[in-house]
């Protein structure tokens, strides 16, 4: 099967800025592709350029098996955009900014209410839509923004970072209707610079930094190949954890010093909490977790990826 | 570097569709829609401007300026005399605020046309959905304003009934040219220059004295700004002064149109699909 978006050598430069530096991935239908990576890093340039909305400097891409630059109209009539920011009509109310958006798409008046009112349940929305943009939450403008991409049926449901700055709440009330997106088969791409979600969300993903990818594979697959099985996390405190880390050189399978913490990466993190204090190492605190992608990012890159 | 080895018979660059989808109904329905759900207040409010004008200016100040000979030998009041340049300067003033100020607004901080433009809508979509809202509008300012007109006698001839297409002419000249000024204009002190332009076209356009009173210099000025031609085309029709010199206002009109429309739809591809 022909894949719904395919990359190669794709790039996008800005003056002397290389903001997407020759980056290649495929995405088949019903996936869910995340881009995982720090703020900076071209996630949004990507988009952008999937989404049709700008031109690529070099490469080739392939969107719906259209060519972006040239087919721009039809590309964008298939697919649900969520960006990055909201721009919800502020002059309209809760439903009407469904139904006017489903316009835009030449969809007829009819069908775009009918599709607004189950659009509306799906958001969880019923009971707001006679107000006003302006009188929601957070999230409920979020899950309005999400229920307007969907008003034109999509074959591809684009997410520009979907729960940057929500509350936790919120964020997983947000998860749980992409998740039955997912499940439904719609194929979902996207950005997130929050592990946890790439975790939730995401079949596969590329972790992107300064324009290039680093690494591709689904989550337990990337954590599996960069990181440990578990991590043990110590403090010592902020002047003698590399003196510590010194000490401890030799005990885990790989060491990272970050200026608060020293990250142990091991298959048995009690086992080597044991093994730290028969050393005669007394850390303030430790803690043993699953690897996650933040691991993953701070293997690949020696950063973190939330500064 | 190759950019694709694929046949592109269509670059956006060139390609016509990617500027129009056919659908700038779905723009105008949408201002209609915000319209009833959120400014009609405002709206209406528009209409009362210019009969507030022309009582005070046309009744009051009219009072003591007493009757007007035209050109023609024909004596008119100084309420018909003024009365089509108020109509003009309400087209104007329409136009002006919703192409300018909204526009500005849409732009920078309801972002609407970023969102308008990540569906199949063009540039030029919005642009004629957009000024075609602000010609409704004028339109039906120019009606209401030609019906008080009417009841105070102040239609002097026949052709005053072209008024009403006169006019959304004036109103499209304009929209377009201040859509398309305001695309590239980005903070609020420039916008003040668009009041700054506007108020002395308004006031010095032979809108409420013929233009016969400047020294020759000030009247060409005068003559090579968009206002002028209008009040002109408007109270040609309305007093019945039918003169070929009303085709060279109807193109300054054209000519407006085309620009605006070109700049503003050439901008917001710019702005939006890059």
């Amino acid at each position: 099967m022909t894949p719904v978006i395919a990359a190669r050598g794709l790039t996008k430069t800005f003056g002397d800025l290389t903001a997407v530096d020759g980056i290649d991935f495929e995405v088949p239908a019903g996936e869910s592709f995340g881009l995982l990576g720090p703020n900076g890093a071209g996630k949004s340039t990507t988009m952008r350029m999937v989404g049709a909305v700008s031109s690529r400097t070099a490469g080739d891409l392939r969107v719906l098996g259209l060519d972006p630059d040239a087919h721009g109209p039809e590309i964008r009539s298939q697919l649900g955009v969520v960006p990055q920011e909201d721009n919800l009509d502020p002059e309209l109310k809760v439903r009407e900014n469904l139904i006017v958006y489903g316009r835009y798409f030449g969809i007829p008046k009819a069908v775009c209410a009918k599709r607004a009112d189950e659009l509306l349940a799906f958001a969880q929305l019923e009971d707001k839509a006679r107000n006003k943009v302006d009188d929601l939450s957070g999230g409920m403008k979020r899950r309005l923004t999400i229920a307007r991409a969907l008003i034109n049926e999509p074959r591809i449901l684009m997410l520009d970072e979907p729960t940057t700055g929500l509350d936790p709440q919120a964020r997983h009330v947000l998860w749980d209707r992409l998740f039955r997106l997912k499940e439904r088969g719609t194929t979902l791409v996207l950005t997130t610079h929050y592990m946890d979600e790439a975790e939730q969300l995401c079949d596969r993903l590329v972790v992107v930094d300064h324009g290039r990818i680093m690494a591709e594979g689904s989550p337990s697959q990337l954590i599996r190949q960069y990181a440990s099985r578990e991590v043990a996390e110590l403090r010592f405190g902020s002047d003698r954890n590399a003196d510590a880390a010194a000490r401890l050189e030799g005990l885990a399978e790989r060491i990272e010093v970050l200026p608060d913490r020293v990250l142990l990466y091991t298959d048995d993190g009690e086992a080597l909490l044991e093994r730290v204090t028969d050393l005669g190492l007394h850390p303030t605190t430790s803690l043993v977790r699953r690897s996650s992608l933040e691991d993953v990012f701070l293997r690949l890159t020696g950063r973190s990826l939330i500064e | 570097m190759t950019t694709t080895t694929a046949p592109a018979p269509v670059r956006r660059g060139g390609g016509v569709r990617a500027l129009y989808a056919g659908n700038a109904r779905a723009i105008l329905m949408r201002s209609l829609t915000a319209t009833k759900s959120s400014n009609w207040a405002v709206v209406l409010s528009g209409f009362f401007e210019p009969v507030f004008y022309l009582v005070a200016m046309g009744y009051g100040l009219g009072s003591f300026v007493g009757d007007l000979t035209l050109p023609t030998g024909e004596t008119v009041s100084y309420a018909a005399f003024i009365a089509p340049g108020l109509l003009a300067v309400s087209a104007m003033n329409g136009a002006v605020y919703d192409s300018t100020w909204n526009v500005f607004f849409k732009l920078h901080f309801g972002k609407l046309y970023q969102a308008q433009l990540t569906t199949s809508i063009g540039p030029l979509d919005v642009a004629l959905g957009e000024i075609s809202y602000a010609l409704l509008r004028g339109g039906v300012y120019a009606l209401g304003f030609l019906t008080v007109m009417q009841v105070m006698g102040l239609n002097l001839a026949w052709s005053a009934v072209a008024a009403v297409p006169a006019v959304l002419l004036v109103a499209f000249g304009f929209a377009s040219v201040g859509m398309a000024v305001t695309s590239y204009l980005k903070t609020f002190q420039q916008m003040d220059w668009v009041t700054f332009v506007m108020l002395p076209m308004f006031l010095f356009s032979a809108t409420f004295y013929p233009l016969s009173v400047y020294p020759e210099p000030i009247q060409w000025l005068i003559k090579a700004m968009p206002l002028w031609h209008g009040v002109e085309l408007v109270r040609g029709l309305t007093l019945g002064v039918l003169d070929p010199s009303m085709y060279v206002h109807v193109a300054y009109y054209v000519v407006m149109v085309v620009v605006g429309l070109t700049f503003t739809t050439t901008r917001l591809r710019a702005l939006f699909l890059d």
